[in-house]
């Protein structure tokens, strides 16, 4: 209830501020990951597809198993992330089967997510640990955020009446207990660690730079899409293991330098309202002079 | 000025009201169902196309025809043809069923829509950065507009009414609402400008998977421009049928004057377009001959088939010809729209969404309640003007 309070006033001195004309604070924007920021990374060439994690996920986080494509029901096989897969192994092979790559997807957890910025309550929002988590009280279900996330993250309870958005929040609630998030707590080959996003990141570098030509020399997620707190190193292109080529700049900032060129201060709508007003009124009084020179 | 709206009259009880009826009905069984069972089960939506027809049509391309009130008033209100005044009623009426329409869509979409009262409430938890949470205040708040601009038709209704209460209430608001008339005209005029533009804005959230084709950032312009122009032409449309439906003189004159201001901005969006494509040198995908590329084509073609149509002062009298010109410029601007938020929309190969029938049928069921309501409140209040000047 304190926060709430003290985000109303907020809110109320932004758009005070706003309305005064004055430039509104850009506190949405990060440019870099916040201090406490946490994540994972995760080494194709480790990881042996042994599926523990994604077990060990819906454990966790009391996901019942997707027996979709198990007639018999007796696997929990998801095709992709869904409502009932917080996390997947894929296995990518090229043509010829002689490259292959197992994949690791769950939620980047942007330092810039575009699922945040697409939000109207902020349902989504970095929370503690610059972990994207989930309020499903703020929540509408509009799916907005299924459309603006680049790694097609978030995932919508289809069969339920009163359905929710599921995606990874990190275990955020073992990391309350003091725990490690389930899946890399697992991971029996450590293709799948836990900690800080900065020792990550220089672990990551040192791995490069410890077998040279054993990695593609470049980490994914440092940069990529203004940066993520879940980083990859591969033995193979990113494109093929369905990581995007993002850019450094992060991706929501397009659309959101548009929305608030236009709604600065929100001066244009207001400056348009007047204008609006004043055309009218011109013209009402033209017609009224109009009609008074046809009396006489 | 010798026209005046006046109730069209006539039995309320029709074939036609009867099937619309029957439609309707069928529309709300089905949304019960939908309410019931969740979205799975009833639409062919996905986490690849999370947005779906009812998105598209109900709430993109409906808003978009449904611009009638606004592309009219601003002819008459800004551009002064005051003599065109006739026409705002029957625009704001379609409007104002055409939005609610929207609003409604919206609240069956949404899987939470229990929650939907606290996008206007929870105000300390509004997100700036959210083009979607400015689109829904917005279309909240012209829907309420519209039917605040629309009431002087029942009030005058109302205003003889053998209901004390209800005649008191219409003699009060008349006289108010006529004052304030000037604050809330302006208000319906710029809540559209603020929200068909953020319906542009919206999409360009889906970054580097919406289509490069679609993909500019004068996607909020060039919504705004359509929606005048389909707006316009569902004046049009809606004006040439009730003249035949209710045997009235037909407003041609006046929607001729009008298209006059209508081609150049056809010309104006398809320009922009090629330009925006040109300079980003994205001219060649046009010709990459898949189905994306040639949607896209047609999208142009049927932008510049009015130009053509409607090209001399003649051909703008015809009514027929004014009448086809309209129908193009609505499947041009519907076309675009639903081309932004479905087919420019790549999630991936993996995905595929066609609607399913109970998503085709709540939407036919929801159209048909939007005609049938037009009709009722056509023939019980002054909406359409019998005597037209010419």
């Amino acid at each position: 209830m304190g926060i709430s309070r003290r985000a109303a006033l907020k809110t109320v001195l932004v758009a005070g501020a706003a309305a005064a004309g004055a430039r509104p604070a850009k506190a949405a924007v990060l440019a870099q990951a916040p201090a406490d920021a946490v994540g994972l990374l995760y080494d194709t060439t480790l990881c042996i597809g042994c599926k523990t994690c994604m077990v060990a996920c819906n454990e966790a986080n009391a996901l019942p198993a997707d027996t979709t494509l198990s007639p018999a029901r007796l696997y929990h096989a998801p095709a992709d992330l869904n409502a009932r897969a917080k996390t997947v192994i894929k296995l990518y092979a090229d043509a010829d089967g002689m490259t292959r790559s197992y994949l690791k997807a769950q939620c980047m957890h942007c330092i810039d997510p575009a699922c945040a910025t697409a939000c109207m309550l902020g349902s989504l929002q970095k929370r503690e640990f610059g972990i994207v988590t989930y309020d499903p009280d703020l929540c509408v279900g509009c799916r907005y955020c299924e459309v603006a996330c680049p790694f097609n993250v978030p995932k919508f309870e289809w069969s339920s009446a009163a359905p929710k958005i599921v995606k990874c929040e990190l275990c955020n609630h073992r990391l309350a207990e003091g725990k490690e998030p389930a899946c890399s707590e697992v991971c029996p080959r450590h293709a799948v660690i836990f900690g800080k996003r900065s020792d990550l990141l220089k672990e990551a570098k040192r791995r490069i730079d410890e077998s040279p030509g054993r990695y593609i020399p470049k980490v994914y997620g440092e940069t990529d899409g203004g940066g993520t707190q879940v980083l990859y190193l591969s033995h193979v292109p990113f494109e093929h293991l369905g990581l995007p080529a993002l850019g450094e700049t992060p991706g929501p900032e397009r659309a959101r330098s548009l929305q608030h060129g236009i709604y600065r201060g929100f001066a244009a709508p207001l400056a348009l309202y007047g204008v609006l007003g004043l055309v009218m009124w011109r013209n009402r009084s033209a017609a009224a002079e109009d009609r008074n020179d046809d009396a006489r | 000025m010798t026209t005046r709206a006046e109730p069209m009259g006539g039995s309320l009880d029709t074939t036609a009201t009867r099937a619309l009826a029957g439609l309707l009905g069928l529309g709300a069984v089905l949304i019960v169902w939908r309410l019931i069972v969740g979205l799975g089960p009833t639409t062919a939506l996905n986490d690849g196309y999370p947005l779906g027809l009812w998105i598209a049509f109900d709430v993109v391309t409906g808003t978009a025809v449904a611009c009638g009130g606004y592309a009219v008033a601003i002819l008459v209100y800004i551009l002064n043809k005051g003599r065109y005044h006739p026409l705002v009623r029957p625009a704001l009426l379609t409007s104002a069923l055409g939005y609610s329409l929207a609003g409604f869509s919206v609240v069956i979409d949404i899987g939470r829509w229990w929650n939907v009262w606290k996008v206007p409430v929870y105000f300390w938890h509004w997100n700036f950065n959210s083009a979607l949470l400015e689109v829904a205040l917005c279309i909240m708040a012209y829907v309420f507009v519209l039917w605040i601009e629309l009431s002087p038709a029942f009030f005058e209704r109302w205003q003889d009414s053998s209901f004390v209460a209800l005649r008191r209430m219409s003699r009060a608001a008349l006289p108010m609402l006529k004052k304030a008339s000037l604050f809330i005209i302006a208000l319906g005029l710029l809540l559209p400008t603020m929200h068909q533009s953020s319906l542009g804005t919206l999409m360009l959230l889906a970054g580097p998977r919406l289509h490069p084709l679609w993909n500019t950032p004068w996607l909020p312009l060039l919504f705004l421009i359509s929606c005048v122009s389909m707006g316009y032409a569902g004046v049009v449309f809606e004006s040439t049928l009730s003249s035949r439906l209710f045997g009235r003189r037909s407003d041609t004159a006046m929607l001729a004057a009008l298209a006059a201001a209508i081609v150049p901005l056809q010309i104006a969006f398809v320009v922009l377009r090629l330009g925006d494509l040109a300079w980003q040198g994205r001219l060649g995908l046009l010709f990459a001959g898949d189905g994306r590329s040639v949607l896209a084509a047609l999208e142009y073609v049927l932008f510049l088939a009015p130009v053509v149509m409607l090209s001399s002062a003649e051909r703008r009298r015809d009514p027929g010809q004014l009448f086809r010109a309209a129908l193009a410029m609505i499947f041009a601007g519907a076309l675009f729209r639903f081309d932004t938020y479905l087919v420019a929309f790549t999630p991936g190969p993996q995905w595929a969404y066609f609607p399913s029938v109970p998503e085709l049928l709540i939407t036919v069921g929801l159209v048909a309640g939007e005609i049938l309501a037009y009709i009722l409140i056509v023939k019980m209040f002054p909406v359409l003007a019998k005597e037209q000047v010419a």
